[in-house]
């Protein structure tokens, strides 16, 4: 591990677009191309938002948390940042079907069901743990190629 | 989000500024409708995308509770100018099988 950084935000909208800018701002310093940026901002407001959405339903009780946790890594000289998202919420009793692309439980009119299909298609690997009543937790590693690298030191 | 409204040719542009979250959405939805219902009855709109600086799945979410909304008023729907990042997500989201791109 060559840096890391914990984050610990209460469960509600406004924060997400401080825990994505965050994350970014961590990103940095593994010097990601802007579409590599945009790509981790995306699926770590895809997770947050499902941590308020989905595991605490929006209810804005003081005591609903969002764990962050970030850390970057160099494997075989490509820089890698690994982020998880954990909560504390309701949990998921179908893992595999909440995965499918246009699966939701809230009302399909207004929500897409892509948050899951998004974080995988952004991410490098996902991974997903969840307990029912116990919470969720979001594992996503972003590898940053070396073609950002040289698009930004171009 | 900031979203404003005018009609060329004809076509009624809606065009939404800012970053679209679950935080901004409800707000973008309400302000959206009220100005959709502002407008004259027109034949076609596009949505603007271009000012939109950040996108998730919510903004699938939202264009198409809007698109059926324009629909249900006989109004044909485009989306216009969407970045990149924008780009990718309703990409993976088949939207523009739903609301073309001009």
């Amino acid at each position: 591990m060559k840096n890391y950084m914990n984050l610990e935000l209460l469960a509600i909208s406004e924060n997400e677009s401080f825990a994505r800018s965050a994350v970014a701002a961590f990103a940095l310093t593994l010097n990601p191309s802007l579409s590599e940026l945009s790509d981790i901002k995306t699926a770590v407001s895809e997770a947050v938002t499902n941590c308020i959405v989905h595991a605490y339903k929006s209810n804005k009780n003081p005591e609903n948390k969002i764990l962050l946790s970030c850390q970057t890594h160099e494997v075989d000289g490509v820089g890698e940042l690994h982020i998880q998202v954990s909560d504390y919420g309701c949990g998921i009793e179908n893992v595999s079907e909440a995965m499918q692309p246009f699966f939701t439980t809230l009302s399909p009119s207004e929500r897409a069901g892509m948050g899951f299909t998004i974080m995988q298609a952004f991410s490098s690997e996902f991974l997903v743990e969840s307990e029912k009543g116990k919470g969720t937790t979001v594992k996503m590693i972003k590898r940053i190629s070396e073609g950002g690298k040289s698009e930004e030191n171009a | 989000m900031k979203i404003s409204t005018y009609v060329k040719s004809g076509i009624l542009h809606i065009v939404l500024d800012g970053e679209m979250d679950e935080y901004s959405a409800s707000s973008a939805r309400r302000e959206t409708d009220r100005l959709i219902d502002l407008s004259p009855p027109l034949e076609k709109a596009y949505i603007d995308l271009e000012k939109v600086t950040f996108m998730d799945s919510t903004g699938i979410g939202f264009l198409i509770g809007r698109y059926k909304k324009l629909q249900r008023l006989g109004m044909e729907v485009y989306l216009k100018n969407p970045n990149p990042t924008a780009d990718k997500v309703l990409s993976l989201g088949g939207i523009y099988t739903l609301i073309p791109k001009v």
